[in-house]
């Protein structure tokens, strides 16, 4: 953009960004399935300050009944940022933001379900961020896939997702805190790793095309380390004993 | 697609018997049985479960899910509604049953007489046999076969579907034993609906919701056995509440 900004505190000080971090480093990851006991499926993603849980309800019976589709099962998608989830409490309920983020979610977890197993009926998924530190989104994505492979819905791939962004002209992986208010872009990708698509792209700021064929590469490489941490989420939940 | 590569290392080419796998798992060439999907000639994973190999046929044992009904199958259910000629049945799935009086009354019934709550009433609970699933998942029940019944008292427990069998045990002997060692009538149904009548229900509820947490591990029967028996001193005398 060539434009100036001035700031009291540089965001990339030596290669080294605020938290410590490297350049193309993720924040440290804890991921678990099955933490709800009244779900078919669920799932906890933590993601340095960002927390979300998942949880998936169904297939069942399909209400209001004038949703219900002949021959495939519907997927409802709910996302919803706690009121407690940000420093300055947030208005609960939904949003035009939280609307937005519940369709894209559901569209980038649809290619990889086989829906049409479940004719007649819904897969209910609610992601519930308890913590935000930027790339709730990601995070989401991150905790719903590993709650459906829980729940047992057959499904072709599990779906990671990561964010990259610019911040004061390096390319970062894993945007965090400040970098997501004062960077210069924001980039989240949802990753399908076996068929190697991307499922899910939004961006704000302004990039070059060399640009942004780097920011994918790098935002592939942190969905597949993702993608490693869901596998083994859902592995160490029976392979404790 | 050098990515897709290393997902074939992930995945490993050779699977060992009973691995656990996760939806996208590389599991060699052959016939996709359920649990499986076919893409480019390979077999992948679909659901979390155990991958096993029988001949040329993979498939996987689910760990989780939901009930989706299959033909021949008996379920327990609960009857949710008394129509003209029908009743409808919950069975514990996404799918209702439907139950035909002449699949379940065997002498000549006159509709415009007979209040069909006589034979099967609201809420009342039987055992009964999928006789038809179609491709829009109408479900379709009967009650003529030997098992069938109506079953009255005891209690219900709802189970991980995809465990049933391992609560049947293989041949049935799970599930005897439990009989053997508690004296409660069980009948399970496919479905994940267990039903339990007798002295000892709290006993044989403990057990089967032990299988059910423990169903992947291995040693499952002597470890149920060993409760059975230590269980059966102190479990005395609980009241059955019907």
């Amino acid at each position: 953009m060539g434009k100036v900004i001035k700031m009291e505190q540089k965001l990339i000080v030596d290669g080294k960004r605020l938290d410590g971090r490297a350049l193309d480093q993720l924040r440290p990851i804890e991921a678990r399935a099955g933490v709800l006991k009244n779900a078919n499926g669920s799932a906890y993603f933590r993601i340095g300050k960002t927390i979300a849980v998942a949880g998936i309800f169904g297939p069942r019976e399909v209400h209001p009944k004038h949703m219900e589709e002949a021959e495939t099962a519907i997927l409802r998608c709910k996302y919803n940022m706690a009121s407690f989830s940000t420093t300055e409490r947030n208005r609960p309920g939904p949003s035009r933001r939280s609307k937005e983020i519940s369709k894209v979610m559901r569209e980038a977890l649809m290619p990889v379900l086989f829906l049409e197993n479940f004719p007649k009926s819904a897969i209910d998924l609610h992601v519930e961020i308890l913590q935000a530190d930027a790339s709730t989104r990601c995070a989401a994505i991150n905790a719903a896939s590993i709650a459906l492979a829980d729940a047992g819905i057959p499904m072709r791939d599990l779906i990671a997702s990561c964010s990259v962004g610019i911040v004061e002209g390096h390319i970062v992986l894993d945007v965090a805190g400040k970098e997501d208010t004062e960077g210069d872009v924001d980039l989240p990708i949802a990753y399908y790793p076996k068929r190697d698509l991307i499922t899910l792209l939004q961006m704000d700021g302004m990039v070059t095309k060399e640009q942004l064929k780097q920011l994918l590469e790098l935002a592939k490489k942190g969905a597949m380390k993702i993608y490693e941490i869901q596998r083994q989420a859902l592995k160490s939940k029976y392979m404790e004993e | 697609m050098i990515l897709l590569n290393s997902r074939e290392i992930i995945g490993g080419l050779n699977m060992a018997e009973r691995e656990l796998v996760i939806p996208g798992d590389l599991l060699g060439e052959g016939i996709a049985g359920s649990g499986t999907y076919m893409e480019n000639g390979k077999i992948y994973a679909s659901v979390l479960g155990l991958a096993e190999r029988k001949d040329k046929l993979i498939f996987v044992i689910p760990l989780n899910g939901i009930y989706s009904p299959k033909t021949g199958d008996g379920v327990i259910g609960k009857i949710e509604d008394v129509a003209f000629s029908h009743w409808i049945v919950n069975i514990n799935s996404p799918y209702f049953g439907v139950l035909p009086l002449n699949e379940a009354v065997t002498d000549f019934v006159d509709l415009t007489k007979t209040d069909l709550t006589k034979y099967f009433n609201y809420d009342d609970i039987i055992f009964a046999k999928i006789s038809n699933v179609t491709k829009t998942k109408s479900v379709q029940l009967t009650m003529k076969d030997r098992k069938c019944r109506k079953l009255y008292g005891g209690r219900l427990i709802k189970i991980t579907p995809a465990k049933v069998p391992r609560v049947i045990g293989k041949g049935g002997s799970m599930v005897e034993m439990i009989k053997k060692y508690t004296g409660c009538q069980i009948v399970v149904g496919q479905n994940g609906i267990v039903w339990i009548k007798g002295e000892k229900e709290d006993l044989a509820i403990e057990a089967i919701q032990c299988i059910e947490e423990k169903s992947h591990t291995t040693g499952l029967t002597d470890k149920i056995k060993e409760m059975l028996e230590n269980g059966e001193g102190d479990k005395n005398g609980t009241k059955a509440n019907s």
